[in-house]
């Protein structure tokens, strides 16, 4: 058993670490009182981290539990939940597969739980590399999902979504995903902030009362986790997961603001950012780390007179509807960029899918090209991306599509070999 | 945001309801909870087919069938013998296997009452 240091406050310092790095710091500035671990790769060194923390004595009051998989990290965190702490886990890929059923039960039981998602390739074949379908899987379980498109974001966005979680009027699950080993792996520099300005801007630590809906008394019995009969309340209950999350995007919003005001970064309206959109023409919106590059590519463009721009799509649950609208009725044509597949859907990408869907009865009648690229890990580098743009541009102007438009979707950077 | 319309069970430990009513989704809390009371799921003695019939001149009133009982429904009455409270044993049957004296019989529902 380590000695806590009691006195261990973190001071505000900039260090170049690797993303997996900057979420372990953000579960240590949010003060996480539960982790629960098992590795699975690129996820791994975030848990790693944590660990040596916790042994160094610099995480007070955190109990870091190893259990023997994915199922019983998430089963352990309920646990740790239930009885009223913060909880933080991470996880990737196969791991968050075989995680799934619990993370039903997690959202169901309507638990603050943060857990960071450094996404994978789901096999086979046999991958570890970027690729968002491993967090999209979780579509419908009533977790919100967020994507980090940098490092420093990683942090911010773990710190943001305490606050979003643990709001009353919320007490929903969230996932922060960012792209395996892209992020996860490479080093940037990253304010770790201090302490005390993260403990003022966080909601308190839970007290022995717990989370106001569940709290667990020996003494004063209660059960959790009912059977309702098709006569009950189901319905009634699955609804209020639903309508909460639509009330999230309001939380969303009010915490990026006050996100900015307290630490000086920002992240558009929380749930979407836009870049040179006002007067562009074509525009292809992104989410995780492609929304960064993208926009060096925007300004590489603009340089040579195209009237190009760009956009973030931050969350994916809830799905910013009105936002999304209000981009695509500011450009001709807009890409979606996918770095996740959703097979059989109507686009075949999940959030170009969502995008059409949200256009549908909007009156915007601007045009939707999905785009596939980058799935397992295949480098988009900046040139694909200006690419991506000039084809769009071409497409404005002589209507004529890309050569790889495949079932209505546009799968960029597919291989062939003379 | 809206506000909470649903009870916070959490403020007032003390007083809490034993038994919550709610007439449409906007009253409801983030998830049901059920506080003990008895017979929430109904009177489940209603499920039973065996009965189990505890033979006196058998018993020894050792106690494993009020340790086995999975449902807590074997108790000691004040001369010290076991009864079943049948409003709630689903007959399982446990208690039988257990009985290390063979003194507890399951019988069929439909011959304890007609015969």
């Amino acid at each position: 058993m380590v000695e806590a240091q009691e006195d261990f406050m973190q001071e505000q310092e900039t260090k170049i670490i690797k993303g997996n790095v900057a979420a372990a710091y953000a579960a240590k500035s949010a003060r996480v009182q539960v982790i629960s671990a098992y590795p699975i790769t690129p996820q791994t060194t975030v848990v790693e981290k944590l660990s040596e923390f916790v042994d160094k004595g610099e995480m007070p009051g955190t109990q870091y539990i190893k259990v023997e998989s994915e199922h019983s990290v998430m089963a352990s965190i309920i646990g740790a939940s239930v009885a009223g702490t913060r909880t933080f886990t991470a996880t990737s890929g196969q791991g968050l597969f075989y995680m799934y059923e619990m993370v039903h039960w997690a959202a169901g039981t309507r638990l603050p739980i943060v857990t960071t998602i450094a996404s994978r390739g789901p096999a086979p074949p046999w991958n570890i590399w970027a690729d968002f379908t491993d967090v999209i899987s979780c579509r419908d379980t009533g977790w919100m999902i967020s994507f980090a498109s940098g490092h420093q974001e990683i942090y911010d966005d773990i710190l943001m979504s305490y606050k979003i979680c643990e709001d009353h009027d919320i007490l929903l699950p969230k996932f922060v995903a960012y792209g395996g080993f892209i992020l996860s792996h490479t080093s940037k520099p990253v304010i770790i902030e201090d302490q005390e300005a993260v403990d003022a801007f966080l909601p308190p630590l839970p007290d022995e009362r717990g989370w106001p809906h569940i709290f667990l008394d020996p003494e004063r019995p209660m059960m959790h986790g009912n059977l309702i009969m098709p006569s009950g309340f189901y319905s009634e209950f699955r609804l209020k997961i639903h309508h909460t999350m639509m009330l999230a995007k309001q939380k969303i919003k009010e915490t990026a603001r006050d996100f900015e005001k307290a630490f000086g970064r920002n992240y558009g309206n929380g749930l979407v950012e836009e870049y040179k959109l006002n007067d562009a023409e074509i525009a292809i919106l992104n989410y995780g780390e492609l929304a960064m590059q993208i926009e060096q590519a925007v300004d590489e463009l603009r340089e040579e007179g195209y009237k190009v721009g760009c956009a973030k799509l931050r969350y994916f649950r809830p799905f910013p509807t009105e936002e999304v609208i209000d981009i695509s009725k500011k450009v001709k044509i807009l890409g979606v960029m996918d770095r996740a597949t959703a097979f059989g859907s109507p686009t075949g990408g999940p959030v170009s899918s969502e995008v059409k869907s949200s256009l549908y009865n909007s009156g915007v009648s601007t045009k939707i090209v999905p785009i596939i690229a980058g799935l397992g890990g295949r480098e988009v580098n900046l040139e694909q991306q200006k690419n991506q743009l000039k084809a769009l541009v071409k497409l404005n102007e002589t209507g004529e599509y890309p050569k790889d438009m495949i079932d209505g979707t546009f799968w960029d950077g597919l291989l062939e070999v003379e | 945001m809206n506000k909470i319309k649903w009870k916070n069970i959490c403020e007032d430990k003390e007083k809490r309801p034993e038994v919550q009513q709610y007439r449409n989704w906007e009253e409801l809390p983030p998830i049901p909870i059920s506080l003990p009371i008895e017979a929430s799921m109904g009177m489940t003695g209603d499920w039973r087919t065996f009965r189990p019939i505890i033979n006196k001149e058998l018993c020894t009133k050792c106690g494993i069938c009020w340790m086995y009982c999975p449902e807590g429904v074997i108790r000691k009455n004040e001369e010290g013998d076991y009864e079943v409270d049948f409003s709630f044993c689903k007959g399982c049957g446990v208690c039988a296997k257990e009985c290390p004296n063979k003194s507890i019989e399951m019988i069929r529902e439909s011959e304890v009452k007609h015969g």
